[in-house]
């Protein structure tokens, strides 16, 4: 087998630029080498890449394709023309099957998988336009030719009675083969493999070649340094206070670096130019990528110095002199190593299993894990738009402003005083070289540990304070963060989906009533009630929730009060400058408190949020931050909810004690005449009580409010502060113990209990605790596992009392228990999980201080979820 | 419910030939949703009284909807219809009633054609426009109307009168008629219907209304809200939000106000006698749409997108002029882009025409790469509809994102409000602010400023020397590279 090679466009500048002999490959070759020994053959193609089949009709391609590859990996042409005729031979169907597998492999190449075409590929046209299609799609493109003699292909053609077509096509192909062997290695292939004769084509095994860039097998943790521009005394103290420990060399130059707890350091390129010791920085960072203890990947200022080392006709400029002035005074075995280190550079690395990218100048997440030369040209200088500024330095798209991926991408190359989050991408060059600082990114902690540079080493053209970091617009999200069917992965509950009609309704709701989405950070889920109880006059009972608990392995729950009002979050901090940096939020309100869909309480929040914000003031100590977001319910139900209740319940009240009486008057009148009506005059005044026992029920929790007095708070929970999310971390008994201690009279207390589930005493105290609390006027309790406990447990059951349960029902539905018994909860259940897990999505990416759009995106998935229909009385 | 009819006719009990219904029996007639029962209470030789009692199982009304019906919200479970006197009573009487509506009855049939003295009570009627529209439904057909309103709740007077009234009419009155007054008004008053309002519904009501609605004075709304009301999915979601929010349905619903306007001009002309000397007046909405238009041609725009379309009456009107080769129209509201599709009649324009059309969902907050490439943007009263924290996220996605070479914004001028003789307040429940000139020359101009747009001003509607036009118009424009 031959292997040609053409213009390489993998990671690896010495293979772009490497000259490789092509071998020639006449006619008289294919004509000849009909017989060869059977020898297995190695096929090394890229892991992902585009693979062409080329061959004549009968030549083995279907059958060495299924031999190599997975059968999704294959694109047919045959397999097309039947998708598109249900015709594998329907000559006439070829453009419209072409158009389909067009789309196929584009859309395959975009997910970044290996697709294989097996087609004849014999004409120049049909192979330039898929290595077109691979190269829009910036990944590397190899052929695999099947040279068998034309006679081997006519008799297999002949044993197969759907190949009608006679030899002439065959020998036309070939002749289109031979003309193409000649220049294929032209055509932009990584590589061409020739496999001559059946034997060598059957005996082909596959090889699949890593990418250079993938390196997600490693882990981390990780140091990732800024650009260090030969600042090497910088570069060691940044080290030693990452907790490095240097190695040295007889003469005491560093040679290496290893980090105690394993810890693996990255660099972003620019270790070269300007600064006063780039030869000594090269030795250090050679010595740790040569250890595995440090990867680096390739700055512009490498690849500059590369080609002035090879002697290519180079400006020397932006410190470039300095490089060759201290590189041209050691010894020549050093240089000479230098540059194969920074010729071998690649552009980019993928870690982490694919979550964190590092490349010098950033990279958008379409060329993640991607070759060519457009990538690289990216990865080493950015998003340029080819304008300079009034500095003459080139002008750069603001690529991570609409940068959307999952993976952290870490960079350097644009010096800024400060390094700043853009929507998971961060900048850390803080130009050391120009008096800033040399900067290093701890990950996964996602903390900056910087030292300041010790003078100015090298005047910048413009002055690094010019180079302020443009400020994102925090308030600017997309339609595509929201709109259509949606997947959102959630930590702690799986793929989520949202339905795109779900999400066309949340739009509306979210762009018009909506507080402003800077301050919504955070949707509370739907609560699902248990398993309904067959106790007599009970639709739903304690027990159940116990049992569901036990039953989960759960071992301690509690019970808390549910305050009968309106749920709602507040969102608080410290003062409107917290607000300002934190949320950004710049209108100077320091604070919000919205409903379960997201609307604004009152008209003006203005006064609860700042009473809030002194009453809990404590807790901004204790938790040693400047915001918090809490989980609540505020009091009274008639102080949001009057409209609804007046044009609903209290509307149905009324009509129910305006006629029922009338009603019983008429019956008991016609009984007087004799007439058989006394049943139904019993039914009528059993209702007329039910009426008056449901007025009873909702009137419990309507008072008058003037301003905020009346109104009161009950907070049961910290959803998030800075850093961290409590409602994942800490206990239920943390939450209501931190939030009893404060002192206030806008805060009410939640009563609860902690039970033991497996406790028959422990569960009879708590169905007492809540027989009382409901008798007495109270909604009911909520019953939630003490801890966060994965997997498919629901996060809390309401048990709502007996009373309370006619707002939900109607007033009558004690007569119909029977018939109301058959509830259907799994909707409601599953609802209540998936919610959930977006909630607590959004608390951990709103912890994590994640960009705007990362924290909307599962909000609005809850309200999208929201709107999905479920019996409405679960 | 509960509907009593009571004659003082002599001999009373002919009632009960009337009606082909014996005084001295309990009846039953099953019914879809529950159980109608009637019987008397009294069955005197000098006074009569039939009573129609229909037992209305809530739980059946819920089970028999699908559960994409606008219905399936906690409202149709916690429900004043087993109370009230709805559609559910309307349709239930007509059934039981059946023979007497049509007038027939062969043991009496002088009776049947005759007026009696006949006196109807009903207890709990939803009564949609409280006790006066009682009076203005039943007076003009002769009924001596008693309509008491009903409290929400005596433990919170301060909510005052609930939507129910107790309502007694008295009057000589043909039975058959008296009976067919009760089915058309019964869902007018209450406004809702317990059904879907199929096309057969307009026969339904000429076959009931047809002798006597003809010249009420006020058919024309008992017309649209005898046919009003249908739903959509979106709106079903929408109404579940509502719910959740602890909110009212209603408040959501925004209707477009434009949407106000025509229908409040389409009610007007159904008025017999349009007084000849009143100049027609053109309603504010149309010269918007003119003044908009005028200006996108004189500024040469070619392709416009319309953020905020609502039921896209201009989107129709840009279509109808070919110089526009490309008509976008977008809006939030799902409802409001199915209003538009059934006006603009997608379903059935033709090719050429629905290809320079794009019409889809989107919000003004959010980037959209659909809103780029327009020569013109227009901003129909949408602005007066955005929160003020959130314009200038609006801003961004129109002047800094999309950034059309032109965008022309209206919105009210407040200063003119007080033309508007029973204004009070804003001119739409939804609007979140309404600026006066200056107000909106400061907005437009820090627009010019963060975007690099310049802008000029037009007035909309008459120029009043005092306190200006009805509807403000900036029009901004850019210069572009080319």
């Amino acid at each position: 087998m031959e292997t040609t090679e053409g213009p390489d466009e993998t990671e690896s500048k010495a293979k772009t630029e490497a000259e490789v002999e092509v071998e020639a490959t006449t006619e008289a070759e294919v004509e000849t080498k009909t017989k060869t020994e059977a020898k297995v053959k190695t096929v090394s193609v890229p892991a992902m890449s585009l693979v062409l089949l080329v061959g004549v009709s009968g030549s083995g391609k279907s059958t060495l394709a299924r031999k190599l590859f997975a059968p999704t990996q294959v694109i047919s042409s045959d397999f097309c023309r039947g998708l598109v005729s249900d015709d594998e031979n329907d000559q006439s169907a070829t453009p419209d099957a072409f158009d389909v597998l067009r789309y196929i492999v584009s859309t395959r190449l975009r997910r970044g998988l290996l697709t294989v075409v097996d087609a004849t590929n014999v004409q120049y046209e049909a192979r330039k336009e898929l290595v077109s299609l691979a190269k829009s799609h910036d990944v590397l493109v190899d052929a695999i030719v099947l040279d068998v003699p034309e006679q081997v292909a006519i008799e297999r053609n002949e044993l197969r009675p759907d190949r009608d077509f006679g030899k002439q096509v065959i020998f036309r192909q070939a002749k289109d083969l031979r003309r193409s062997m000649r220049r294929i290695d032209r055509e932009g292939f990584r590589r061409v493999h020739v496999l001559r004769g059946a034997d060598e084509v059957e005996a082909a095994e596959l090889v699949l070649e890593r990418a250079w860039n993938d390196r997600r097998e490693l882990t981390g943790p990780f140091d990732i340094v800024g650009d260090v521009h030969g600042c090497r005394a910088e570069l060691e103290e940044l080290l030693c206070s990452l907790g490095w420990e240097l190695e040295r060399d007889s003469r005491g130059r560093a040679v290496g670096a290893r980090h105690p707890l394993g810890r693996t350091a990255l660099f972003v390129g620019d270790l070269v130019d300007r600064g006063p010791d780039t030869p000594g920085v090269l030795r250090l960072v050679m010595g740790m990528v040569a250890a595995g203890t440090a990867l680096c990947v390739a700055g512009n200022h490498e690849q500059k110095l590369v080609r002035a080392l090879k002697g290519r006709k180079v400006r020397v400029a932006h410190g470039l002199a300095e490089s060759l002035e201290q590189l041209a005074a050691e010894e020549p075995e050093f240089g000479a190593a230098a540059e194969a280190f920074m010729d071998g550079l690649v552009s980019h690395y993928r870690l982490d299993g694919g979550k964190l990218v590092i490349a010098h100048a950033g990279l958008k997440e379409a060329y993640h894990g991607r070759a060519s030369g457009r990538v690289r040209a990216f990865a080493l200088y950015g998003d340029t738009t080819g304008e300079t500024d009034e500095y003459g330095l080139p002008v750069r798209y603001p690529w991570a402003d609409e940068y959307r991926g999952r993976a952290m991408v870490v960079y350097g190359h644009t010096p800024t005083p400060e390094p700043e989050w853009v929507n998971n991408t961060i900048c850390l060059d803080t130009g050391c070289v120009f008096g800033g600082k040399l900067t290093a990114l701890r990950y996964p902690e996602r903390e900056l540990v910087s030292v300041p540079a010790a003078q100015v080493w090298y005047e910048p053209a413009k002055p690094l304070a010019a180079a302020k970091p443009r400020r994102r617009d925090p308030a600017v999200l997309d339609i595509g963060d929201v709109a259509g069917t949606r997947w959102l992965e959630t930590r702690h509950g799986g793929r989520v989906k949202i339905m795109e009609e779900n999400a066309a309704a949340a739009l509306e709701v979210m762009s018009r009533f909506a507080v402003d989405p800077r301050w919504l950070v955070y949707l509370p889920p739907t609560m699902a009630p248990p398993q309904t109880s067959n106790r007599e006059g009970y639709l739903e009972h304690p027990d159940e929730a116990f049992g569901e608990f036990l039953a989960a392995g759960v071992t301690e729950v509690v019970c808390e009060e549910k305050h009968m009002g309106s749920r709602a979050v507040a969102v608080l901090a410290r003062t409107p400058e917290v607000a300002a940096a934190r949320f950004g939020v710049d209108d100077g309100s320091a604070g919000v408190v919205y409903t379960r869909t997201g609307r604004p309480f009152f008209a003006d929040n203005g006064e609860l949020v700042d009473r809030l914000r002194i009453d809990l003031a404590p807790l901004f100590e204790e938790l040693g931050s400047d915001w918090m977001v809490l989980d609540c319910e505020l009091l009274p139900w008639s102080a949001k909810a009057e409209g609804l209740i007046r044009s609903q319940y209290a509307s149905v009240g009324a009509a129910a004690r305006a006629a029922l009486p009338e009603v019983l008057n008429v019956l008991e009148a016609a009984a007087g005449r004799g007439l058989p009506v006394q049943e139904f005059a019993g039914a009528a005044r059993r209702r007329l009580d039910n009426a008056v026992r449901f007025r009873d029920a909702y009137a419990r929790y309507c008072w008058p409010v003037e301003g905020l007095s009346g109104v009161r708070l009950a907070p049961f929970q910290i959803l998030a502060c800075e850093g961290r999310a409590p409602a994942i971390t800490e206990p239920h008994s943390w939450h209501l113990d931190l939030l009893s201690r404060v002192r206030s009279e806008l805060i009410a207390p939640t009563r609860h209990l902690v039970v033991s589930p497996a406790s028959e005493e422990s569960r009879a105290a708590a169905v007492e605790w809540w027989t009382e609390l409901t008798e007495s006027g109270g909604e009911g309790m909520v019953v939630k596992p003490m801890s966060y406990t994965p997997g498919r447990v629901q996060p809390g059951v309401k048990v709502r009392g007996r009373e309370y349960l006619r707002i939900i029902y109607g007033p009558d539905y004690t007569e119909s228990l029977d018939t109301l018994r058959v509830r259907f909860l799994g909707r409601k259940r599953s609802l209540a999980l998936r919610e959930y897990a977006l909630g607590l999505e959004a608390l951990s990416r709103l912890a994590e201080g994640e960009p705007l759009w990362r924290v909307h995106e599962p909000v609005f998935g809850v309200l999208a979820l929201e709107s999905e229909p479920v019996d409405p009385r679960l | 419910m509960l509907l009593t009819i009571s004659t003082t006719h002599t001999p009373a009990t002919d009632l009960g030939f009337l009606l082909h219904k014996h005084p001295d029996r309990v009846q039953e007639f099953a019914q879809s949703y529950g159980t109608a029962r009637l019987f008397y209470p009294e069955a005197s030789p000098d006074r009569c009284t039939v009573a129609l009692m229909l037992d209305v199982d809530p739980v059946r009304l819920v089970r028999s909807r699908g559960k994409s019906s606008p219905d399936f919200a906690l409202s149709q479970f916690v429900n004043d219809r087993p109370y009230a006197a709805s559609s559910l009573l309307a349709v239930a009487m007509a059934d039981v009633f059946r023979t007497a509506r049509a007038g027939r009855c062969t043991a009496r049939p002088e009776l049947a054609a005759n007026g009696i003295p006949l006196e109807i009570v009903l207890p709990a009627l939803p009564c949609r426009g409280g006790p006066e529209l009682a009076h203005r439904f039943f007076e003009p057909l002769g009924w001596d109307t008693e309509a008491t309103a009903v409290p929400l709740d005596e433990g919170f007077p301060e909510w005052g009168e609930s939507r129910y009234v107790r309502l007694r009419l008295r009057g000589e009155m043909r039975l058959a008629d008296a009976i067919n007054h009760l089915y058309v008004l019964l869902p007018v008053l209450d406004d809702a219907k317990h059904y879907w309002v199929a096309p057969d519904e307009v026969d339904k009501l000429i076959k009931a209304g047809g002798s006597w609605l003809a010249a009420h004075p006020e058919r024309a709304l008992i017309t649209r809200r005898y046919l009003d009301r249908r739903w959509t999915l979106t709106r079903a979601a929408l109404s579940r939000l509502a719910e959740l929010g602890d909110d009212v349905e209603e408040e959501l619903e925004a209707v477009p106000e434009a949407e106000v306007e025509e229908l409040a001009a389409a009610a007007e002309n159904t008025e017999p006698q349009n007084s000849e000397e009143e100049p027609v007046r053109v309603p504010l909405a149309k010269l918007r749409r003119n003044a908009v238009l005028a200006t996108l041609e004189n500024l040469g725009a070619r392709t416009v997108i319309d953020l905020g379309c609502g039921s896209g009456r201009l989107l129709g009107e840009l279509l109808a002029k070919p110089v526009f080769t490309k008509v976008a129209g977008s809006d939030v509201s799902a409802h409001a882009l199915t209003l538009a599709a059934r006006r603009l009649r997608l379903d059935r324009m033709p090719d050429a025409k629905r290809a320079r059309l794009e019409i889809f969902q989107s919000s003004l907050t959010y980037t959209d790469p659909r809103f780029a490439g327009y020569d013109a943007a227009v901003l129909v009263e949408v602005i007066e509809h955005v929160d003020p924290p959130r314009l200038a996220a609006v801003e961004r996605v129109v002047f800094g994102t999309a950034k059309p070479r032109h965008v022309i914004v209206t919105t009210p001028n407040v200063e003119h409000n007080v033309r508007y003789e029973n204004l009070t307040g804003l001119r739409h429940p939804d609007h979140r602010f309404e600026w006066t000139r200056a107000e909106f020359a400061a907005w437009c101009a820090g627009v010019c400023e963060r975007y690099g747009y310049r802008v000029a001003f037009e007035p909309v509607g008459e120029d009043d020397p005092e306190v200006g036009p009805p509807t403000q118009m900036g029009v901004f424009t850019v210069d572009g590279d080319d």
